[in-house]
């Protein structure tokens, strides 16, 4: 295989990991546009939805209709958590020093990882996440998946509906009204409390299905799947601006071909450093990210 | 001036008796040994979250790598000791003036960042920091780990005692220093960054100076803790020193107070004593720990002390006006 083939494979494969971090990552990006807070438990969202998902699978069997059963479930399961753990603990703190809301988030997803891990029926174990078979499929040397193929147009499909959720309903206005300035939209009659667990919920319906794809794409689950996807995405969120939606869409996209690169052409201990190493770049020229605003503060 | 000299021996009588009596107490084996190691690495981690407070409640620079720190201080430490023969006292030392200069690098172009992205671009930096040293395998033993870090003393039994005793008392001596510092006009400066940054750099401090000064003084702090820690433990490994453990460090200050170094210190005792606690739990500890956390922070915002500090001096003075005003009142109840 030429180099530029093998550049070109890389990237494909790059475009697959980065659906799913841009799907995660938008997940942070709305919760931190809508209340400013890094919310830690995302990645553990993903590991209760991709959970969800193993345990409806393993159910009701692998079929299409099985396929999207899971999908609906774990995203319903997703939100759910999702929705609670905003009432439960980041409500009471909104009004508190930011520093506190983050140590809260930092707690929750502790509890979500270490709860998996002791609640019998989930366990600390690994298991099979069941899949269906992969297909390679070769184009001009280069080999796609099914699965990659599945990723990417799911990932775009639900990226299209939540643009489409944002930019054209009511809710969606009033989603960035709050973003904007949340005294000023609660003024003008909007339920903050109502559009900011729904945001939650939205983020988490986003990061069930990016644990179902994770799970389909490196099949296993376990409680602590979602740490290192969830930092990535995270970064990737912070690196195209982080409350910007395209902004964590172009950078979930860039972490993950930057991933794929550095692991298919320099060594694979070394693409979290790299990950982390164009985040420190990236802010530094330009310190609120791609596609942030730069907010000056003023006395 | 006398007050002065009172309060001077007054705390130095104290000083010296947080390390001999809990040292002579290990000796004699009125402490056992499983509490001394628990107390050695409260000690440990209160120099460390002492560290953190001074750049994130002190400064108001919130940090979130600084495992980091403490792993190039450890693994400094180590290597000085191991491959160059030097003494423990000065690869500790060496270990601390090494990490100073990274995180001299490192704020350098960080500082100007603030907030949240602040501490995003230091957590990056302490995942690179553990990722380096995995891969320089010459030096730290990869992912294996490094084994056979030489202890504080060569004497087995006696390692206990030891151990307390020097992390104790340079806890103590960073205690005091950091205590002066603060009341000095460097400390003034960087607390005034801390309670608003534009009318700071309005009243002519170099605001970007003192951010970084800190930030350096708490990286040095940071590689004294990682070099107590290699010969504590004995084994180092950099999955000691992930992003988790950054985030320990930041409970304990957050559960003192943003901004108290005594409260720091308890917390650090409180916490690691309270892990060692829950064992009994087993694995349910995992999820027990970070309720207690939340309950804490929804409950006690501030932490246990918030800003204040506690003062030995300041008690008895409380005590002394206490006294006098009391035998003034019997004085009149007399007339």
């Amino acid at each position: 295989m030429s180099i530029g083939t093998e550049i070109l494979q890389q990237i494909i494969n790059g475009i697959a990991l980065g659906s799913i971090y841009a799907l995660i990552a938008l997940g942070y990006t709305m919760v931190y546009g809508i209340v400013r807070l890094i919310n830690f438990a995302h990645g553990d969202i993903l590991m209760v939805g991709a959970f969800a998902a193993y345990f409806f699978l393993t159910r009701f069997g692998l079929s299409t209709i099985g396929m999207v059963g899971a999908f609906l479930f774990s995203m319903i399961v997703s939100a759910t958590f999702g929705i609670v753990i905003e009432r439960l603990a980041y409500k009471p703190l909104r009004n508190a020093p930011r520093i506190n809301a983050l140590i809260t988030a930092i707690g929750v997803s502790l509890i979500l990882e270490n709860g998996a891990r002791v609640i019998p029926f989930i366990g600390p174990n690994p298991r099979q996440f069941p899949t269906i078979k992969t297909v390679n499929i070769s184009v001009l040397d280069m080999s796609v998946s099914n699965v990659q193929i599945i990723v990417v147009l799911v990932s775009i499909f639900l990226m299209i509906a939540l643009n489409y959720i944002v930019m054209s309903t009511k809710t969606g206005k009033a989603m960035r009204a709050v973003s904007y300035d949340r005294k000023a939209a609660s003024l003008m009659g909007i339920p903050v409390n109502r559009i900011i667990s729904f945001t939650f919920g939205l983020g988490s319906i986003l990061a069930a299905a990016a644990g179902i794809l994770f799970a389909t794409a490196y099949p296993q689950v376990e409680p602590y799947m979602g740490i290192m996807p969830g930092l990535k995405a995270f970064i990737a969120a912070v690196l195209g601006g982080i409350g910007s939606i395209p902004g964590a869409m172009i950078g979930g996209y860039i972490l993950g071909i930057a991933e794929t690169m550095t692991k298919g052409f320099l060594s694979s201990q070394l693409s979290d450093a790299i990950a982390f190493g164009i985040l420190i770049i990236i802010l530094l020229a330009k310190p609120t990210g791609i596609m942030g605003k730069n907010v000056r503060e003023k006395v | 001036m006398e007050h002065k000299t009172r309060n001077s021996i007054l705390l130095a009588i104290v000083a010296i008796a947080v390390v001999v009596i809990p040292t002579s107490l290990i000796k004699i084996e009125v402490i056992d040994e499983y509490t001394a190691q628990i107390l050695t690495l409260a000690g440990i981690n209160a120099i460390i979250a002492i560290s953190l407070n001074l750049i994130s409640g002190i400064t108001g620079q919130l940090a979130l790598g600084h495992a980091g720190f403490m792993a190039i201080g450890a693994y400094t430490t180590s290597s000085l000791t191991m491959q160059l023969g030097l003494p423990l006292p000065l690869a500790i030392i060496g270990g601390g003036f090494m990490t100073a200069v990274f995180g001299f690098v490192i704020g350098f172009p960080t500082l100007k960042l603030t907030g949240d992205y602040l501490a995003i671009v230091t957590l990056g930096f302490g995942e690179i920091i553990r990722v380096v040293l995995i891969n320089m395998k010459g030096l730290t033993g990869g992912a294996a780990g490094l084994k056979g870090v030489p202890g504080f003393t060569a004497d087995i039994l006696a390692q206990p005692v030891i151990s307390f005793a020097v992390v104790t008392a340079t806890l103590v001596l960073i205690l005091a220093g950091i205590t002066n510092f603060l009341l000095s006009s460097y400390g003034r400066a960087i607390i005034s960054i801390r309670e608003d940054e534009i009318a700071a750099a309005s009243n002519g401090i170099p605001v970007f100076f003192y951010k970084m000064f800190s930030f350096t003084i708490s990286a040095f702090l940071a590689g004294i803790a990682g070099g107590l820690y290699a010969p504590f433990f004995g084994y180092l490994n950099p999955t000691m020193f992930t992003f988790l453990k950054s985030v320990d460090f930041l409970i304990i200050v957050v559960l003192g107070g943003m901004g108290s170094i005594t409260g720091t210190i308890i917390a650090s005792y409180v916490l690691t004593y309270l892990q060692e606690f829950l064992r009994f739990l087993k694995d349910y500890r995992l999820v027990i720990y970070p309720f207690i956390l939340i309950f804490i922070m929804l409950f006690r915002p501030k932490g246990l002390l918030g800003r204040t500090e506690l003062s030995l001096v300041g008690l008895l003075n409380k005590v002394l006006q206490w006294r006098a005003s009391k035998a003034k009142d019997d004085k009149e109840a007399r007339r």
